[in-house]
């Protein structure tokens, strides 16, 4: 399905399309892209993005945006997801950086800004906590005003990609006897400084994603607090609203189904009564698909008249990650006795997999797929959203 | 329906459970896992001594005559410790097989060892594209003398890595995806011309790649009667592995339950939520239907009933996806931390999604179980 686009529109489409063949760098064509490549490799097509002036499409011109209108913006986020190209550092250009031009002042923005859009710093979130997962406001990282500098002490967890950072945005409270929301700020720490350590977390696909972050006695300029102290989670919430409206996913889900289809084809025997039970089960998922993807479009097109979806938005969330979830299941059936097989990390390594190549990820994509209901707020937590804030229950 | 346990099979439970509390707790479990060869040979023969691979087989052959029961016993306990070492390969599959469709020669000679923990085996019926059917056979079994030689590859072998025997299929006659002409070998692992790649499973066992170039095997049962004595075999396997993914289940739901009420979140306990409460609700309907189902099967099977390998399909999909429900809310549930490596609530999952493959999964059973019905 595609928007109804003017002829500037289908233009510049067709420019995304051919900047990306031409562009996209191969060595970051591997079997798992999320797990499988360097520090370096993932920031590749970041800068490759980043000299064309496309990296940050959000972000307004005077920022370092490309000034691209809503339509334009949405056609450059389908195709990159369809050609499947390395999302830009979600943690740095999608999060902080709207966070730090909207809310942070000139000194803050001519230091991080640049070094954002550049590859230069790496940012990774410090929201979680051990006893805060949906119930974010419950932070507990304490941070303690000493003259120019915040002592901080605390223990973040879920951090993706940690062990690359260079800087985290962390939740930090600050009055401990204000309101759970209202003692909270927003506060930017170096990795590199003393007291910060990184702990792998494996997850259950036997990959390193994510970290536990311990802060002990971090000294932190206090210049690095943004906007004002104790108002960090209006902060907080708007860089959540700026997570959620791009779980959708269309483009890597259609991705995968095309895949599906072949492995089936490859798989399954055409007189096997399974060979029509598994294609009714991916129509079942297209279908699921189309009418995501059409509510994406008719929202789009409501934006592009000024109208906010607002929580509504999270139904994407929770659609898009049913359904990437179903398919990563079903391609995990599709690869039949092979599916028990599972990859040996690190990848670079190359312990040897059975079977054919295209079945060498399934299980991992499998296990790995069940964190998508869960973190970005749990599916539950963004119901709970839509029930009170759409719904008025 | 409730099976009330005799003494004989109250004992049983109590010392499965008592060793298994004592020495396989999920720490032992991981040091186990992560070893070179992924298995303890020393909980291997803890389980010999206490008798657990001689219970189910009969006295005539050096066993305790505790038959299926006996293996649904054991197997549930198993589930709920994620016992990794190869009982199901070694004793329901091959034992299984060398049981009822070996020589006499063959039984006194290879079931004692099994009996008293000194060899273990491991079934290679799986092929390239053979997917979950037992007659799809491609391997070849040429006869020499007395004895065959094989050629061809199989696929997926659980435990084979270090197994000291393997039961092969292989075709003598026919076509790929005929039953007749199917047979069964018992071949020696280190047999010359075998060749084995070794990979780990996703619920931490170890596999291997066959591959066969003129490899000498020993014909097991009648000959070309190899499909049917799989079929059941697989009857008894899915009676062994949907004990233990019931087993898993209990794990599963009490843990999850237990972090229900412990785990808080907006100041109370997650499990005050009406939302998480009903679908723990469904989770404990789901463990109960399964474990009727998996003792209907089992109790089935001991009395060898007929239209036990159509209940046996029906009872793989059922447990099937109720485990698959159990340990995708289970994870759920417990946010976070349900998606370490570090909790054993992602191992039972993976356990949960193995069960699901071997020997066909959910999609396939209700199939087979419908085709009875759309062939009468």
């Amino acid at each position: 399905m595609e928007l109804a686009l003017s002829r500037e529109d289908a233009a510049f489409r067709d420019e995304v399309r051919a900047f990306i063949a031409q562009n996209y760098p191969a060595e970051t064509r591997v079997p798992n892209p999320e797990t499988d490549l360097s520090k370096e490799q993932m920031l590749l097509w970041h800068r490759i993005l980043h000299k064309k002036g496309w990296i940050a499409p959000l972000w307004p011109k005077e920022y370092g945006g490309p000034g691209w209108s809503i339509t334009q913006r949405f056609i450059f986020e389908q195709e990159t997801t369809r050609a499947g190209t390395l999302p830009p550092l979600a943690f740095s250009v999608t999060m902080v950086g709207p966070v730090i031009y909207t809310f942070g002042n000139e000194a803050q923005k001519k230091k991080f800004l640049p070094r954002i859009l550049s590859g230069e710093d790496w940012w990774c979130q410090g929201y979680s906590e051990p006893g805060s997962g949906s119930d974010l406001a419950s932070v507990r990282t304490k941070a303690v005003r000493d003259g120019d500098q915040y002592i901080v002490n605390g223990h973040k967890t879920w951090t993706t990609l940690a062990q690359h950072a260079d800087w985290i945005f962390c939740l930090v409270r600050t009055d401990p006897t204000a309101k759970p929301q209202s003692g909270i700020s927003f506060l930017l720490i170096d990795m590199k400084s003393p007291g910060v350590t990184v702990r792998p977390i494996i997850t259950i696909d036997g990959s390193h994603e994510v970290n536990d972050v311990f802060l002990e006695n971090v000294r932190v300029p206090a210049e690095n607090l943004i906007g004002e102290e104790n108002k960090g989670w209006t902060y907080a919430k708007f860089l959540l609203g700026n997570e959620r409206t791009s779980m959708a996913g269309i483009g890597r889900s259609t991705r995968y189904i095309e895949r599906l289809k072949k492995i089936v084809k490859a798989e399954v025997a055409e007189d096997d009564p399974a060979y029509l039970e598994f294609f009714r089960e991916i129509a079942r998922i297209e279908l699921d698909v189309l009418a995501l993807e059409a509510t994406e479009l008719r929202v789009v097109a409501q934006m592009a008249r000024g109208i906010d979806p607002g929580p509504a938005a999270s139904l994407f969330k929770i659609r898009g990650t049913e359904i990437f979830q179903n398919i990563t299941e079903l391609t995990h059936r599709a690869i039949g006795n092979y599916g028990l097989a599972i990859r040996e990390h690190p990848a670079s390594a190359n312990y040897f997999m059975p079977g054919p190549d295209y079945g060498h990820t399934a299980s991992e994509k499998y296990l790995n797929a069940r964190k998508l209901s869960i973190y970005g707020g749990s599916n539950e937590i963004q119901r709970n959203i839509i029930a009170k804030a759409v719904l008025g229950l | 329906m409730d099976i009330e346990f005799t003494e004989e099979q109250e004992l049983l439970r109590s010392s499965v459970q008592r060793l298994l509390r004592d020495q396989y707790d999920f720490d032992a479990r991981r040091k186990i896992v992560a070893s070179e060869d992924g298995w303890s040979r020393k909980q291997w023969l803890a389980f010999a001594e206490l008798g657990l691979f001689a219970a189910s087989f009969s006295e005539d052959v050096g066993g305790l005559g505790g038959g299926t029961l006996s293996t649904m016993i054991i197997m549930h306990e198993f589930g709920r410790h994620l016992v990794v070492e190869p009982f199901v390969e070694t004793v329901v599959l091959a034992g299984g097989l060398l049981e009822h469709a070996g020589s006499e020669e063959q039984k006194q000679g290879f079931i004692p060892d099994i009996i008293a923990g000194a060899t273990t085996w491991a079934l290679a019926w799986t092929e390239k594209g053979s997917r979950f059917d037992l007659a799809n056979v491609a391997t070849t079994a040429r006869r020499e003398g007395k004895d065959y030689v094989l050629t061809g590859e199989k696929t997926a072998v659980i435990a084979a890595p270090w197994a000291d025997y393997l039961i092969v299929s292989a075709r003598t006659s026919g076509h790929r995806r005929d039953r007749g002409g199917v047979n069964l070998f018992v071949v020696d692992r280190s047999a010359a011309n075998l060749e084995l790649r070794s990979f780990k499973t996703i619920d931490g066992r170890r596999a291997a790649e066959i591959s066969l170039r003129g490899v000498k095997g020993q014909l097991l049962g009648k000959e070309g009667e190899g499909v049917t004595a799989l079929e059941a075999c697989r009857d008894r396997a899915i009676g062994a592995l949907c004990a233990e993914a019931v087993g898993a289940m209990v794990e599963l739901n009490s843990a999850t339950l237990e972090h229900a009420k412990t785990r808080k979140q907006f100041g109370v306990p997650i499990g005050s939520f009406q939302v998480l409460q009903h679908r723990m609700v469904d989770m404990f309907i789901a463990h109960q239907e399964a474990l009727s189902l998996m003792q209907h099967l089992n109790l089935s099977l001991s009395a060898d009933e007929t239209g036990v390998s159509r209940l046996a399909s029906g009872a793989k999909s059922k447990i099937g996806y109720a485990g698959r429900f159990i340990a995708d809310q289970a994870v759920q549930i417990h946010g976070g931390m349900g998606m370490t490596d570090e909790l054993n609530v992602g191992h039972y999952f993976k356990r949960i999604s193995s069960i699901n493959i071997q020997f066909g999964d959910p999609a396939y059973h209700v199939l087979r179980y419908a085709q009875v019905d759309a062939a009468a």
